[in-house]
């Protein structure tokens, strides 16, 4: 549908009011217009440990931590695992056919694009952009991800939820909910 | 309710504000005499009102409220704003059916709690289809069902609004920023509107809305959210009581897919503006005429 006859088609519409001091709000207060924060998610970056009725789960480590506790050039804890044998084992990734070095740079503290630019763990959305541009395209101009807050930002700030508020990274398929809300009107019938 | 007399009532009432006046007396002589008081039967079209006259209204409608449902609410006659033209966008794409919006429409719009009442109904619909008959509203399972999509549908606020055609006294309305409104206080339930919009978006008050004080949304306006009363036709106006504050709807803040999108179409930098010139966008039963300010679209 061409944008050129809708716009058109917006001619105005109402016949007068008999007070006109009733017929248009005051143009909005001309502020700066307010920010769009993208939601931080909480922990992003943080290892957590196994929960406890995990058997794999270590008594000595601590509750959570971050990457760079264990990994990176200067570790605070060397934990050395048999050559094969994994450490993450309450991870499991379904995501295509990834494997962790698609998103984890080499020493762990951040997140790496297959060129090589790395990301905080915080601008977790430009890694997913990588892959899925158009999505990411869609998420930026407002169509994809939703919002909360002000339309109008003369008139108040707007919030975005991030990509792993939706998608957690390992794991991104949205799923499945019970629908809430059932219709009850008698009168409704089948639409 | 009979019929019958209704029907007369809209005959002798003919279709200009001025006869209007007719059917107000006609139709409330026939029907409501009693439940009304001598204000309200008095009142005059919400257009016609002075700002000092509005705010007698208001406040009555306000000491009703407290007095019929003992909950303290605030009712306002918010305006339209200048140079804003509304429109709302939903991606097909990614909403999963799970009737959040319509549970937001229903406590945000103070519907009648034991019908479950909303503005918006959810279609399932089956992949590669698109007819609305095939569609189910009560499905209860878990969304979104394999090869199913979903298609919540409200008020599509038209520019040519065959609803505000079909009313015969001008109870309702197309405002200046788009949105299809109707003053509760002169509509006499006639229900014409709701048979003529091709979206099923209208509703009528069976019955008085029963709604618990304590669950009661305070933050109301004339022309949307305060309780309406027993015998007229109600319908979503994309919660002008927020949206011409600034703030998104109910419906869309609340749906966890982010499925939604509102804005002003005058803004060429709106996210509604993009979406109109950036991906598949079209509505529904294009072919009726009615041009609505509602778009479906998908990914792109
Ligand atoms: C408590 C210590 C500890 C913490 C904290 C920790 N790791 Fe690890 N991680 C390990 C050990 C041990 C291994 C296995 C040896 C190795 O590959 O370095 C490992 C391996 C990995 C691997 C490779 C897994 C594989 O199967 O190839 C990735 C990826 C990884 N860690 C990411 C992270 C990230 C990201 C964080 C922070 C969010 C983190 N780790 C925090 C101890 C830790
Ligand atoms: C699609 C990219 C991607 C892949 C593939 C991936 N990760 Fe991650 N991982 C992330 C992102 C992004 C975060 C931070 C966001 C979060 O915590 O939800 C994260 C967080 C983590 C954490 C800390 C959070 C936690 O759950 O403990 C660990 C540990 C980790 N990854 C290890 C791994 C290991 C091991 C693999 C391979 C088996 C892997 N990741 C595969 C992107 C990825
Ligand atoms: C290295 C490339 C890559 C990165 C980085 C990546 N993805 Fe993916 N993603 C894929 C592939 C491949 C698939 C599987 C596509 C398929 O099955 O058709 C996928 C699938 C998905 C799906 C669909 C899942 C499903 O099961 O339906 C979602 C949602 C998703 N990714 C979100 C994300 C998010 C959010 C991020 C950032 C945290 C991200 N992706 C990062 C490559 C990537
Ligand atoms: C408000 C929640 C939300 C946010 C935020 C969000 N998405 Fe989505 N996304 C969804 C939903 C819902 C779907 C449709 C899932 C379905 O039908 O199973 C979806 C679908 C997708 C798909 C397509 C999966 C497929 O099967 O084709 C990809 C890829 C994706 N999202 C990536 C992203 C990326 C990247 C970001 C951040 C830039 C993001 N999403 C932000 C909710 C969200």
């Amino acid at each position: 549908m061409s944008s050129l006859v809708l716009l058109l088609a917006l001619v105005a519409c109402d016949r007068g009011y008999s007070d006109p001091s009733r017929e248009l709000a005051p143009a909005a207060p001309a502020g700066e217009p307010q920010a769009i924060t993208i939601r931080k998610p909480p922990a992003v970056g943080v290892w957590k440990a196994p929960l406890s009725d995990d058997p794999d789960r270590d008594p000595d480590l601590p509750e959570s931590a971050t990457c760079g506790t264990c990994h990176g050039p200067e570790p605070e804890l060397e934990i050395v695992v048999e050559p094969g044998e994994p450490f993450h084992t309450n991870i499991e990734v379904e995501h295509g056919t990834l494997t962790c070095d698609h998103c984890h740079d080499k020493d762990r503290t951040l997140l790496r694009e297959a060129n090589g630019t790395k990301h905080d763990f915080s601008e977790v959305a430009q890694l997913c952009a990588q892959c899925h541009g158009p999505t990411a395209k869609a998420y930026e101009n407002g169509a994809h991800g939703g919002m909360n807050g002000y339309w109008d930002l003369s008139q108040g700030p707007r919030t975005k939820n991030n990509c792993v508020d939706c998608h957690p990274a390992h794991a991104p398929d949205f799923g499945q909910v019970m629908p809430v809300h059932p219709p009850r009107d008698r009168h409704m019938g089948n639409h | 309710m009979d019929d019958t007399s209704r029907r007369t009532a809209m005959k002798l009432g003919g279709a200009t504000l001025g006869a209007a006046a007719f059917a107000r007396s006609i139709a409330p002589l026939t029907e409501w005499v009693p439940t009304l008081s001598s204000e309200e039967f008095l009142q005059k079209h919400y257009k016609e009102l002075s700002r000092e006259e509005m705010e007698t209204v208001l406040r009555r409608v306000e000491a009703m409220t407290l007095e019929e449902y003992g909950a303290e609410v605030t009712v306002q006659d918010i305006r339209p704003m200048d140079g804003v033209q509304f429109g709302y966008a939903l991606n097909l794409s990614t909403c999963v059916g799970c009737r959040k919006c319509a549970e937001a429409c229903h406590n945000e719009n103070n519907h009648d709690r034991s019908t479950n009442q909303s503005y918006i109904r959810v279609l399932e619909m089956t992949k590669g289809s698109v007819s609305l008959d095939l569609s189910s509203v009560e499905y209860d399972h878990a969304v979104p069902a394999e090869d199913k999509y979903y298609m919540p549908v409200q008020c599509h606020q038209c520019d040519n609004a065959p609803c505000v055609t079909a009313c015969p006294i001008e109870a309702t309305w197309k405002e200046a920023d788009g949105i299809v409104v109707v003053d509760y206080d002169w509509c006499i339930g006639c229900r014409y509107c709701e048979a003529a919009c091709p979206y099923h978006a209208r509703r009528f008050n069976f019955t008085k809305p029963e709604i618990p004080a304590e669950e009661i949304n305070p933050d109301q306006a004339y022309l949307s959210n305060r309780i309406r009363p027993v015998g007229v036709v109600e319908k979503c106006t994309f919660c002008l009581h927020r949206t011409r504050v600034g703030r998104l709807p109910a419906c869309l803040e609340a749906c966890p897919a982010g499925s939604r999108v509102f804005g002003n179409l005058l803004d060429p930098k709106s996210e509604i503006r993009w979406i109109i010139e950036n991906t598949r966008v079209f509505v529904l039963k294009e072919d009726v005429g009615t041009q609505p300010r509602f778009f479906y679209f998908f990914d792109s």
